[in-house]
């Protein structure tokens, strides 16, 4: 589904973020990424959805090789990722229904299909009262949960969260790890990436780690 | 295409304010140099059909006691010639009373200026088809009939319409000018919306939205803002076009030519709102596709 072979990153002339970095994702998997601040996590998620360009190395997506993929497919790989943005990235005079519509509408579906599929998900993530509120309005957890809402509208095949939990207390955490399982058993690969340790060895799923912008393998299962 | 929902909070930017009454600017100084350009065409067009197969012959008159035989005299010498000429159509004397007419509004019409001792012009109207020959002719009647001088319109025409030409040329010019300042207008405009709203549409981006789809939100705005600016600036010219006609035909005397708008001109005028709008439109959607088109 996903695989990185040697993917490097470096802005202008500085050191690389990112060395020889190489993984494999397989459909339906789900996986941590693990490493301090500063260790390149959210430069590879980046790089994994389109965002931005590897210095060196082969990116496939889908079994399409990006750096010879025309515009076009990239906004077909685009709409097949869902992302959790770390600071969310809400649009914030939309409403919360509109927020969650944004990659339907962007994807040419109908309103019709909109209006039936966007209650139905924020009923799901405990939003069904906030349909009409502003992200402004809301708290840090229901935010939260409607940037999880967005990415997984479009039913994407691979949703990439990036510190997910980093702003919530640890109650909210769980709930929000206990929805990503949910979606991750619909099918989509799931990778999280975060620095709380805890939630790592408490799920015990695939880790890789990111340290000083290598990969490293994971020890609790292949 | 103006009150549909839009991903980008565009109502509240600052260029929301500005750009309306910087298109109306443009759209008034447009239509000042619309108007300048089809009064002029319809002015050269005129003197072109009044002066084309049109020729003045002016008979000097004959002073002191009897003068006014005299001049009479030379007046159907020099018709004569005229009329048994090839090419010439008809030829007239104007009367009396058309001279004073011609002269009225630079000495006006007292009984003096009727006694004055004025040269007699004869209008004749040429074939424009045959080939007459002008120098020939004037010739011919200096010769004939004493004091009789040929004018053909053609030296002061030309430098009359060379004149016109200039200033149809520097309307012209400033129309294209005026659509030049709006454009950059209006890619400095959405290249400052771009950069404010440069969150979201980079999550629309990632979320899958093609370029166009970013692209035609800020066109649609910009077309809503435009019209908006178009019609304030038509609003304010036609009241001006309407002012200026109303006092060049009240000037006294008819020292100016009739400067009254075409039917096509204020055609072309009215359209003006819609065409700015247009041209901004495409102006933003080609620079938000540009732009856009150096993401990832």
């Amino acid at each position: 589904m996903v695989r990185l072979a040697n993917i490097g990153k470096r802005y202008g002339a500085g050191a690389e973020i990112l060395q020889d970095v190489s993984l494999t994702l397989v459909p339906g998997g789900f996986y941590f990424l693990t490493g301090p601040s500063g260790a390149g996590k959210t430069t590879l998620l980046r790089i994994v959805y389109l965002a931005e360009r590897p210095s060196r190395g082969i990116l496939t997506l889908f079994d399409t090789d990006v750096a010879t993929a025309d515009r076009a497919a990239h906004t077909a790989l685009r709409r097949r990722i869902g992302i959790v943005f770390q600071d969310f990235r809400l649009v914030q005079h939309l409403s919360v229904r509109d927020n969650v519509a944004l990659p339907l509408r962007v994807a040419g579906i109908s309103e019709e299909e909109i209006m039936k599929h966007v209650p139905e998900l924020l009923a799901w993530v405990g939003l069904a009262e906030h349909l009409e509120a502003t992200p402004p309005t809301l708290s840090g957890g229901q935010k939260q949960r409607l940037a999880i809402a967005r990415a997984v509208i479009g039913r994407p095949d691979l949703l990439l969260a990036d510190e997910p939990t980093g702003n919530v207390d640890d109650r909210i955490a769980m709930r929000l790890m206990y929805l990503f399982e949910e979606l991750n058993k619909l099918g989509t690969t799931v990778v999280i990436a975060t620095h709380n340790e805890g939630l790592v060895a408490r799920f015990r799923r695939p880790c890789m780690h990111l340290d000083g912008g290598r990969l490293f393998a994971d020890e609790l299962e292949a | 295409m103006l009150g549909r929902r839009s991903d980008l909070p565009m109502a509240r930017d600052a260029t929301s304010r500005f750009l309306p009454w910087l298109v109306a600017l443009m759209v008034f100084l447009a239509a000042l140099a619309l108007a300048m350009l089809f009064v002029i065409g319809n002015l050269l067009g005129r003197w072109d059909r009044d002066v084309a197969g049109t020729l003045t012959v002016q008979v000097a008159p004959v002073l002191g006691e009897g003068g006014d035989v005299g001049t009479q005299e030379r007046v159907e010498a020099a018709l004569r010639l005229l009329r048994d000429t090839p090419g010439v159509i008809a030829a007239r004397a104007l009367t009396q009373s058309e001279l004073v007419a011609l002269i009225e509004p630079w000495l006006g019409s007292s009984d003096l200026v009727r006694d004055l001792p004025l040269p007699r012009l004869l209008d004749v109207t040429i074939d424009p088809r045959q080939r007459l020959d002008l120098d020939i002719l004037g010739k011919r009647l200096s010769q004939t009939v004493t004091g009789a001088t040929l004018d053909d319109h053609r030296i002061w025409l030309s430098r009359l319409v060379n004149l016109s030409r200039t200033i149809e040329l520097l309307a012209g010019a400033s129309v294209l000018l005026i659509s030049l300042v709006t454009a950059l207008t209006v890619v400095y405009a959405t290249r400052t919306g771009m950069a404010v709203h440069g969150e979201v549409i980079e999550v629309l981006h990632l979320t899958g939205a093609q370029d166009d789809y970013i692209a035609r939100q800020f066109a649609e705005r910009v077309f809503g803002l435009g019209l908006v600016g178009g019609a304030i600036g038509i609003g304010a010219a036609v009241p001006a076009l309407m002012s200026i006609a109303w006092m060049a035909r009240n000037v006294e005397g008819g020292f100016l030519p009739d400067l009254s708008l075409p039917v096509g001109g204020w055609l072309a005028i009215a359209m003006l709102p819609a065409v700015v709008a247009l041209l901004m439109m495409l102006t933003a959607r080609f620079t938000v596709q540009r732009t856009l088109s150096r993401l990832p």
